[in-house]
């Protein structure tokens, strides 16, 4: 009924491959576009923007991250936090280097300089796989995050050794520091977020992304059919940790403003952007955003439910949160392997044909 | 024996040409194993040329050789007239050499013409910046590109999967799909592991009609191992034969058939 693809006809391969083939699909794209754009952030308020919007759309960017790596290229990375603190440390030291730089510009070259990282720690997977590049990924976590502890130069020497993201300002609109509007964060984040999906939409569809994709189902036959595994892998570190170190340093300037390496990007952070790409879907870009925005929302709704309908304690809750986790990421990878993506993905093959299935 | 320069005319009146690949003098080893030794035969351009041999006879090493997934310890590979350094794989592809596997080796998760754009990645030259723009090169490359790759899923009567997930095909339809990936690059010399294994008769009669068609419609070189006597001696021009990695016959398959050490190596000799 609400989902047809009966009368949409490509008459050209191009419109055939273009990213929602589908026409319903397509402009429920751009309403969802118009929506974000244009009317959220006249309705946003600070709780909004704080407690969901801001982290689903950096944990969406940062998702997108790893799932080119590990969803679309197969190797696998438990170094998201340590990349993310490479991004918020590079954007910290560009803010306060060169302060009259935009932050788009400073944001952007914080991606680039932890891509470059990202390439140096990918260097082992081309020997490694598997489980021994977790390790080895795990070590660059746990390095970077000690780097960032013992070296004072990277937080300019502060005394309580935190970073704390001075006041910047976007075509005359706060978006860093204390008294940044939430529709103008909102935004910035938004355009980041929105730029990100484009691109790895584009790189997946298209010759990068098949042959990172070759390398995740079958590397020697990848290599045979004229796959260069070298690059490939490392460009796949390369876009991946440029999306991490993104939402790294949005995560940090724009988000929470201060930053002690140890508490905001450690191991859990890894673990949790890795389990959004698990629900949401490995090898799919819905799947981030759907992934983000599930783990996002899930400990805000059993608040709602537990603590405020509920009236349980609120320790209760946090605990059951971690519970409930636990639980879901188990039954996704015994139940659905591919995530959320794959259940939205059988949902619309029903709806194909919904009401009459036959 | 047949000039170097010159081809020669099958029997079926198709015109062959100079030599494309010359095995020289190849041994490959594995630690104390001899898989192939001193072996050295050519394939010429537009024929049909299978490699054959019982179980063990070093077959399967011959074509990764000839792939370059193996190098040999000795020997020289000869490829359009100049000896091959010592390359990686894909550089090999990238010369135009194609394959498929025994055990097929397709990338399951992606779809039928994914697979098959896959093969045509050594012919995709837009860089990772124009990819993640997408409108202009990289749109139009695709576009090009998909217009091969169409031109060979329905050469190979595959239009009807095209956008399914290769994981869900039966093996025979797999075969094909591997076949499809391969013929997408182009090759100019076409290495098939045992296209048919596995199959029953009715798929076979299909890959044999395809794999001629190929080799009549696109001119394309190919060399292949088979198990099936009478599939190897109706589709190829020139056989070489392979026992313990010695080279036992070479020639036409009448020529084969009558060898009286193939003969032997086939049927086994009585010892007394």
């Amino acid at each position: 009924m609400l989902y047809r693809e009966a009368g949409d006809f490509h008459t050209t391969y191009t419109s055939d491959s273009q990213t929602f083939p589908i026409r319903f699909d397509r402009y429920r794209y751009y309403a969802v576009l118009v929506v974000a754009f244009l009317v959220v952030p006249f309705i946003i308020n600070d709780y909004w923007a704080n407690a969901i919007l801001l982290p689903f759309l950096i944990y969406a960017i940062a998702s997108i991250g790893l799932n080119i790596l590990t969803g679309y290229c197969g190797q696998v990375s438990l170094g998201t936090g340590g990349f993310m603190a490479v991004g918020a440390y590079a954007c910290y030291k560009l803010m306060t280097a060169f302060p009259d730089v935009s932050m788009f510009i400073h944001i952007i070259l914080a991606g680039g300089i932890t891509a470059f990282v990202g390439v140096l720690f990918g260097l082992p997977s081309l020997r490694i796989k598997g489980f021994y590049l977790a390790v080895a990924t795990l070590a660059a976590q746990f390095f970077l995050l000690w780097l960032f502890n013992k070296v004072p130069w990277f937080y300019n020497y502060s005394a309580s050794g935190q970073i704390n993201a001075p006041e910047r300002a976007v075509f005359g609109f706060e978006v860093t520091g204390p008294n940044a509007a939430a529709s103008t964060t909102y935004l910035f984040c938004l355009v980041f977020c929105a730029v990100s999906a484009l691109i790895a939409r584009n790189l997946t569809r298209g010759t990068v992304g098949r042959s990172w994709m070759a390398i995740r189902d079958m590397d020697i036959a990848a290599e045979i059919i004229g796959v260069n595994p070298l690059r490939a892998k490392l460009s796949a570190f390369a876009v991946s940790s440029f999306f991490v170190g993104i939402a790294g340093a949005l995560f940090f300037s724009v988000y929470l403003g201060a930053v002690e390496v140890g508490e905001a990007f450690s191991i859990q952070k890894s673990f949790l952007v890795l389990f959004m790409v698990i629900i949401g879907g490995l090898g799919s870009i819905f799947g981030s955003f759907a992934g983000a925005a599930f783990l996002v929302l899930l400990p805000v709704g059993l608040k709602v439910l537990g603590v405020d309908l509920m009236g349980w304690p609120t320790d209760i809750v946090a605990h059951f949160q971690l519970v409930i986790v636990g639980a879901l990421i188990i039954f996704f990878l015994i139940v659905e392997p591919h995530g959320l993506a794959q259940l939205w993905r059988l949902a619309k093959e029903k709806l194909r044909l919904w009401p009459f299935p036959h | 024996m047949l000039d170097a320069s010159e081809g020669y005319t099958t029997a079926d009146g198709r015109k062959i040409g100079g030599v494309v690949m010359e095995m020289k003098n190849i041994t490959l080893r594995f630690g104390g194993v001899k898989a192939i030794t001193d072996i050295s035969f050519d394939i010429r351009e537009g024929e049909i040329r299978a490699i054959i041999g019982p179980n063990g006879a070093g077959k399967s090493s011959m074509l990764n050789v000839m792939s370059g997934f193996y190098v040999p310890q000795e020997g020289e590979v000869w490829f359009r007239g100049k000896p091959r350094p010592q390359m990686k794989p894909y550089e090999v592809a990238r010369q135009g050499i194609a394959r498929t596997f025994q055990n097929i080796a397709l990338f399951e998760g992606m779809s039928v013409l994914d697979n098959v754009m896959t093969g045509r990645l050594t012919h995709m030259r837009t860089g990772m910046f124009s990819q993640a723009l997408w409108k202009g090169r990289a749109e139009a490359e695709e576009t090009a590109n998909r217009e091969i790759a169409e031109k060979i899923i329905d050469f190979l009567e595959i239009q009807a999967i095209r956008k399914t997930p290769v994981a869900r095909l039966p093996y025979g339809l797999k075969k094909r799909v591997e076949l499809a990936r391969a013929l997408a690059a182009e090759p100019k010399l076409l290495l098939l592991d045992e296209p048919m294994a596995g199959m029953n008769v009715e798929e076979k009669e299909d890959m044999s009609r395809f794999i001629l068609d190929v080799n009549d419609e696109f001119g394309t070189t190919i060399a292949l191992i088979e198990h099936d006597m009478g599939v190897v001696m109706d589709l190829s021009d020139r056989v070489v034969v392979m026992d313990y990695g010695k080279k036992i016959g070479d020639g036409t398959p009448d020529e084969v058939r009558n060898n009286q050490e193939v003969i032997d190596a086939y049927l086994g000799v009585e010892h007394d």
